[in-house]
């Protein structure tokens, strides 16, 4: 049985240009969660992935590094986020939400029941950057099929074919392209080797569309990955737009608009 | 102890990358190609012939291996026991972290890297990374926490002489765990030129197999030492310290199916271990992941990582390598929590009942001697993993 999710719903609509956002929970203030995104979802956020903060963020570069050790600060972790998310499927209910973040503050809470209340709130799928596909396959595919979580999968420049139609296989949703081999908030913009891969994964036929984060930061960016792919992600570019003054419902707006267009 | 139960195999990784329960390769996809690499070459390329020879000339002839191993007369008497010094703090460099990085310079030249990243605590890896790197001509980055650079100052002045670039890491406690975090996150910006030589048995698979490998010699010329000395090839007891565990597996690796040899380790008790200023991750940790791999991690009960001390900067780490979290759960290895007072003392001790300043780290090790009951025939090998050179400030300013 295929997961069926808000996300796959929106996939298999023909659906384009998905403009999905990365924040982190508890930033910059503990209750700002929530505000945020409600917001991004009023401003026109087709997917949104809520980042669970964890004291080592090895793939992260320094801003969202900052924002982890922001929200730990300020006391998030796992059962606050879910006290948070309490019923934000009133507020929000149709944009896919995913939880994204490093395996072990998941694994402490208890992989199983991080699923089922995930399930239970109105999340749709996960995003573990550094879970190998092996444990993927023998512990947690069956697990989060049956709560209906989408896993998200990410791919480089440099992840071989094989391997991409594995991760194709595996993936119920789409795969997180990585615009370059690099940590989170580098900002380049798109050279011709990015081009050229991300027009060999188009002529890959994949069943799963992808997106590509890393390094998009504004309108122009967006614009440019989304000529090749399904949509783009934005994640450190949003944070430092979170840091500024002013209340989160218009930081959002100002951050939103012009990449909405 | 319950380790008569397990089968000898149990002891090596497995070919999944784990030992029992612990090990594996927790990283993200930028770093998969370089770790995919390595895994389905490392032993290949180390156990070719020529990567023999090459490596055995330099043992040899760089390092100065083999390395002595010493009967200590007066500590003997101090302790009633037979006690022998595995005089790793005679290598090169002054410490047995050469051993690892003349492999791993020579495998990376193998896999056509160019550049070489590092971590380091002591600084004694970084150094020992150093060194090879100007033996070959490689490009050499160290990154080592801001409060370590402070504390081995002599260190990170000869990793600069050797033609390194040193780079603090500024985050969190500012020491051993921060460096490794930077140095993950370099590699993972320029993953195609570069090879991480990581300084201990930890890290994803196939990191802590092949630098238990590397050092495996140190307990391979304990063996074929004692049975010239002794008659005999296996102690009853081996002693060293554990930061990662680097030198207490080469220490422990041929030994590890002779049940009948004692393994121990020492690890920084810091303040005392219910002090909140502690590193005696097997006893205030849990299985946790981190560096990709799982393994026995000091967290909170969120699974944030917590900040470890330790006066000894090697030992400043709040994980320990898989294989010693498995030895630890299996009983196969016992695990002694020294304080920094006892490893200062026993620094100090040594220094003045053998003429042999230990580095800080190493002195962990000694401290155990006092806590176990022996009898005076039982044959005890201490690995005496490095010397005190980097430490005389942290010696000289302790009030003892
Ligand atoms: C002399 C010495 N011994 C021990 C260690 C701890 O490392 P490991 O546990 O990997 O041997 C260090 C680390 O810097 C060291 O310099």
């Amino acid at each position: 049985m295929p997961v069926q999710n808000r996300l796959t719903q929106l996939l298999q609509s023909p659906r384009a240009n998905l403009l999905t956002l990365y924040f982190t929970a508890g930033f910059p203030q503990l209750p700002d969660t929530l505000p945020v995104l409600e917001a991004l979802a009023q401003h026109g956020a087709d997917i949104i992935e809520i980042g669970m903060p964890f004291s080592d963020p090895i793939a992260d570069g320094p801003t969202i590094q900052q924002s982890n050790q922001r929200a730990l600060e300020n006391g998030m972790n796992i059962a606050r986020l879910f006290e948070q998310l309490a019923d934000f499927r009133q507020r929000v209910p149709d944009t896919p939400v995913l939880l994204m973040g490093y395996l072990n503050p998941v694994l402490q809470f208890g992989l199983e029941r991080f699923c089922a209340q995930a399930a239970a709130l109105g999340i749709d799928g996960l995003i573990l950057p550094d879970l190998p596909m092996r444990e993927y396959q023998t512990r947690y595919r069956g697990l989060l099929a049956q709560h209906q979580l989408s896993h998200i999968f990410l791919i480089t420049p440099e992840t071989s074919a094989d391997r991409i139609r594995t991760i194709d296989a595996e993936s119920e949703g789409f795969i997180y392209a990585v615009s370059s081999s690099s940590t989170t908030g580098k900002t380049q913009g798109l050279a011709s080797e990015q081009i050229a891969y991300f027009e060999r994964l188009q002529k890959m036929q994949l069943k799963n569309p992808f997106l590509v984060g890393f390094g998009i930061s504004e309108a122009a960016g967006f614009r440019q990955v989304c000529q090749y792919a399904r949509g783009g992600i934005i994640g450190s570019a949003f944070i430092r737009a979170l840091e500024g003054p002013g209340a989160i419902a218009e930081k959002v707006k100002a951050f939103m608009d012009p990449i909405k267009g | 102890m319950n380790s008569t139960n397990l089968s000898p195999a149990t002891y090596q990784v497995d070919e999944h990358g784990y030992y029992g329960q612990f090990g594996g390769a927790f990283i993200p996809e930028m770093l998969h190609p370089n770790i995919e690499e390595l895994r389905s070459r490392y032993l290949e390329i180390i156990y070719a012939p020529e990567f023999q020879e090459e490596l055995q000339v330099l043992l040899r002839d760089f390092v100065g291996r083999p390395t002595p191993l010493y009967f200590a007369r007066r500590l003997s008497e101090l302790y009633n026991a037979q006690i022998y010094l595995k005089r790793e703090d005679l290598c090169h460099t002054g410490a047995h972290k050469v051993n690892n990085t003349v492999g791993q310079i020579l495998l990376a030249r193998r896999l056509g890297k160019q550049k070489i990243i590092a971590e380091t605590g002591a600084g004694q890896h970084g150094v020992a990374t150093a060194t090879v790197c100007a033996l070959m001509g490689m490009e050499c980055i160290v990154y080592m926490g801001e409060h370590d650079i402070k504390r081995q100052r002599p260190n990170v002045e000869r990793m600069k002489m050797l033609g390194a670039t040193v780079v603090p890491a500024t985050s969190g406690s500012k020491t051993l765990k921060d460096a490794t975090n930077e140095a993950m996150r370099h590699w993972i910006n320029h993953p195609q030129e570069t090879h991480y030589i990581i300084g201990s048995v930890v890290g994803p698979h196939p990191y802590p197999d092949m630098v238990a490998r590397f050092h495996a010699v140190i307990s391979q010329e304990i063996k074929s030492q004692l049975r010239e000395k002794t008659g005999r090839e296996n102690p009853d007891y081996v002693l060293a310290c554990v930061g990662g565990g680097s030198n207490a597996m080469g220490a422990f690796y041929h030994f590890l199916d002779q049940s009948e040899v004692q393994l121990i380790g020492a690890e920084a008790g810091g303040m005392g271990v219910n002090t909140g200023k502690s590193a005696a991750t097997t006893q205030l940790g849990k299985a946790g992941i981190l560096h990709g791999s799982k393994t026995l991690l000091m967290q909170t009960e969120d699974g944030q990582v917590v900040e470890p001390y330790s006066i000894s900067a090697g030992l400043d780490y709040p994980g320990i390598g898989p294989a010693h979290a498995h030895l630890f759960a299996s009983g196969r290895a016992r695990f002694y929590d020294i304080t920094d007072e006892e490893a200062m003392r026993a620094g100090l001790l040594l220094s003045r009942t053998e003429g042999i300043i230990p580095a800080i780290e190493t002195a962990h090790a000694f401290a155990v001697l006092p806590k176990i009951d022996f009898k005076t025939e039982e044959v005890v090998v201490v690995n005496l993993s490095g010397r005190g050179d980097k430490d005389l400030d942290t010696y000289i300013a302790y009030p003892y």
